[in-house]
């Protein structure tokens, strides 16, 4: 069973959304609706997420994250369609229920960190159990491991002003983590950090991801960020534009728009050896060095210029799966991409 | 033209109206309402003339020169010794006047009225703030009660509840308690909404988001309007004078009535250094409160 999966989920703001939502059923475009001052900030969303996934939303500003994601845990009420977490819909519980589900299933970081000011780390950290009704000395030892565990051990009596943005963001998700419950919303929990204390975050969050194996939503307007982190990505302008793995967005963009991200991607980083080699053909392999398929491209520069023949891609039982060489690489890297909408025609064979 | 469209209008339709009796009706309702709602208005009295008369002789139980020191020992508590100092000369000065007792009266009225405006409109701001309605329709009734001079309210008090201290007090509740209200809705409108979103994202309940996030982070703008309550209720005591509501209020306005410079003068001085302590104490608390502390330490 999917950890949340959404379906025909569409959210209009303004008078007449219900209306506005047969009209974009109908295929209105957009843009129409926003000249009669409603705005569709989710059109049609379908898809769902294995419990342990990291699901990553892009899309630029306005294209309806945020509102996405407070529809995942009930902030704002869908205009229609249905969310399902676990077995649970979201639509028919009362708001009782809700906020129970909200206790025992899923937490939140917030962008701005969302912090009490008057409050100390833990006493920040310990808050969702505080709401879940877990005593005192408890709660403030479950809030302590919290603390640790996002790497602000010795910080646990500071006050959020004494702390640096990177520091106030290890609260807030350290506040998360204590309330433990399976599901983690993020929305845009880096992005007011600058960008070396941002990298360092996410290497935490894949370190703690690994550990703890939480089914995250993550928002993000930096397809760097989204592609480092994320299992699976979805582009969204309104609608979702395309939605995949990182290797197939920026290979395969669908359009315009999510070309258009791609463009400044660090694509030696996100794609693999397994994405870049060639059939082996009929050449020997025996002598090659073996690498594996995952291994990035960034890191195989040096190999492949200390060995003179190509590398061989192998699989778990050493099977070849194709090779590498400096023609490969420097031919995807330079990959212009063509988008599904320009023709699969032009592309020359690889 | 003009000259002769006010005769025609004064003859032809002004003249002609019968006498409008609008003060004996006034009269005749507040005689009827007095009867009818004599539990409410008798209760209300007995009630806050308790509590005053209480208060006033805890005040004036010890002697002028050990209140004084404990004065000094309330503003060390709030601020600090400097605080301590200026009320310890202030509050020895009051004491020289001839009029310490008038002045533990209108100090005792101030507390007694600003501690049920509070609790009035705390409660009052609180709505206001979670609720459109309430608060459209409080705004204007709150702009009209503080466009409205002090003394206004003493006439509608004084015919419920004839002269002395508790019209004065009742007034001076219903004066003062308009930036009490304010200030709160003000103050909680302002939390920040993602602050709020934590609380409704993690299961809290309203009434949790309420007193665990809200209130704890609009004291400080709450803390600023029981400042200018206070300070409301002590010019309204004075002015309460006026009906017999006692303390200094009476020595000015006997004072002015009689142009006695000294007297005049000697009083005033009290309800300065009551304005002074009241508000320097208050100051001193609303920089206490664990968000002031904080906002302290982050500068
Ligand atoms: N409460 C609301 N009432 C009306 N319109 C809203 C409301 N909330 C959001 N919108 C509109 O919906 C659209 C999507 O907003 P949303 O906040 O979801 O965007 P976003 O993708 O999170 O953008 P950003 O990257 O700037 O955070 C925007 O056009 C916004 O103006
Ligand atoms: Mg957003």
């Amino acid at each position: 069973m999917p950890a949340i999966a959404v379906d025909s989920l569409y959210k209009v703001f303004g008078k007449g959304a219900k209306n506005a939502v047969a009209q974009l059923k109908r295929g209105v475009p957009r843009a129409d609706l926003a000249a009669k001052n409603v705005t569709a900030a989710v059109i049609d969303h379908n898809w769902s997420i294995e419990p342990g996934e990291t699901f990553v939303v892009m899309g630029l500003s306005g294209s309806g994250k945020s509102t996405l994601i407070r529809m995942l845990n009930g902030l704002i009420k869908p205009t229609a369609g249905t969310i399902r977490i676990g077995d649970v819909e979201l639509g028919s519980l009362s708001s009782r229920e809700l906020r129970r589900l909200r206790r025992e299933k899923i937490s939140m970081v917030f962008q701005h960190f969302a912090l009490l000011p008057h409050r100390t780390v833990v006493e920040n950290v310990a808050f969702g159990l505080e709401i879940k009704g877990v005593d005192k000395t408890e709660r403030l030892e479950r809030a302590r491991e919290a603390v640790e565990l996002a790497g602000l051990a010795g910080h646990e009596y500071k006050l959020p002003a004494q702390l640096s943005g990177g520091m106030k963001q290890r609260v807030g998700l350290a506040r998360a983590l204590a309330a433990d419950t399976e599901i983690l919303l993020m929305d845009e929990a880096f992005s007011a950090l600058d960008p070396l204390i941002r990298q360092e975050m996410q290497d935490q969050l894949l370190d703690l991801q690994s550990k703890l194996g939480k089914t995250i939503v993550f928002i993000t307007h930096d397809l760097n960020e989204a592609m480092r982190i994320g299992d699976r990505i979805a582009i969204c302008d309104g609608e979702v534009k395309q939605l995949g793995t990182a290797e197939e967005i920026l290979m395969h963009p669908a359009d315009d728009y999510v070309a258009e991200f791609t463009a400044d991607v660090d694509r030696s980083r996100v794609l693999t050896a397994e994405a870049v080699m060639e059939p082996c053909g009929t050449q020997d392999t025996s002598a090659l060095r073996r690498i594996e398929p995952d291994v990035p491209v960034n890191e195989l520069y040096q190999p492949v210029l200390d060995s003179k023949a190509p590398l061989l891609v192998v699989d778990d039982n050493a099977d070849p799966l194709g090779v590498v060489t400096p023609r490969s690489i420097i031919k995807s890297l330079a990959f212009e991409p063509e988008t599904a909408a320009d023709g699969e025609e032009e592309r020359q064979p690889a | 033209m003009i000259e002769y469209l006010r005769n025609w209008f004064w003859t032809y339709i002004w003249k002609p109206l019968p006498d409008m009796p609008f003060g004996d009706w006034m009269e005749s309702f507040v005689r009827w309402a007095r009867d009818a709602w004599s539990i409410f208005f008798d209760g209300t009295e007995t009630f806050l003339e308790s509590v005053y008369t209480g208060l006033t002789e805890t005040l004036l139980f010890l002697p002028s020169g050990l209140m004084v020191l404990v004065f000094a020992a309330i503003a060390w508590a709030a601020k600090g010794w400097k605080l301590a100092a200026t009320v310890g000369v202030g509050m020895f000065i009051a004491a020289w006047t001839p009029y310490w007792n008038e002045t533990m009266e209108t100090f005792s009225m101030v507390l007694v009225a600003a501690f049920f405006a509070t609790a009035l409109a705390i409660p009052l701001g609180i709505l206001a703030a979670e609720n459109r309605t309430v608060s459209t329709v409080m705004r204007p009734v709150l702009d009209f009660m503080q466009t409205l001079p002090g003394f206004v309210y003493l006439l509608p008090v004084v015919m419920f509840y004839g002269i002395g201290v508790v019209p004065g007090m009742i007034a001076t509740i219903v004066f003062c308690m308009p930036p009490g209200v304010r200030l709160t809705e003000l103050g909680l409108r302002q939390v920040d909404r993602e602050v709020v979103e934590a609380g409704q994202a993690f299961g809290a309940s309203p009434a949790a988001i309420l007193a665990r996030i809200k209130l704890p982070l609009a004291l400080p703008t709450i803390m600023a309007g029981l400042n200018q309550v206070i300070m409301l209720a002590l010019s309204m005591v004075v002015i309460a004078g006026l009906v017999g509501g006692g303390g200094l209020g009476s020595v000015i306005v006997s004072a002015l009535g009689r142009v006695e410079m000294a007297q005049g003068f000697n009083a005033g001085l009290a309800v300065v250094i009551l304005a002074i302590f009241l508000d320097r104490v208050m100051q001193g608390l609303a920089d206490r409160t664990p968000v002031a502390r904080a906002a302290e330490l982050a500068r």
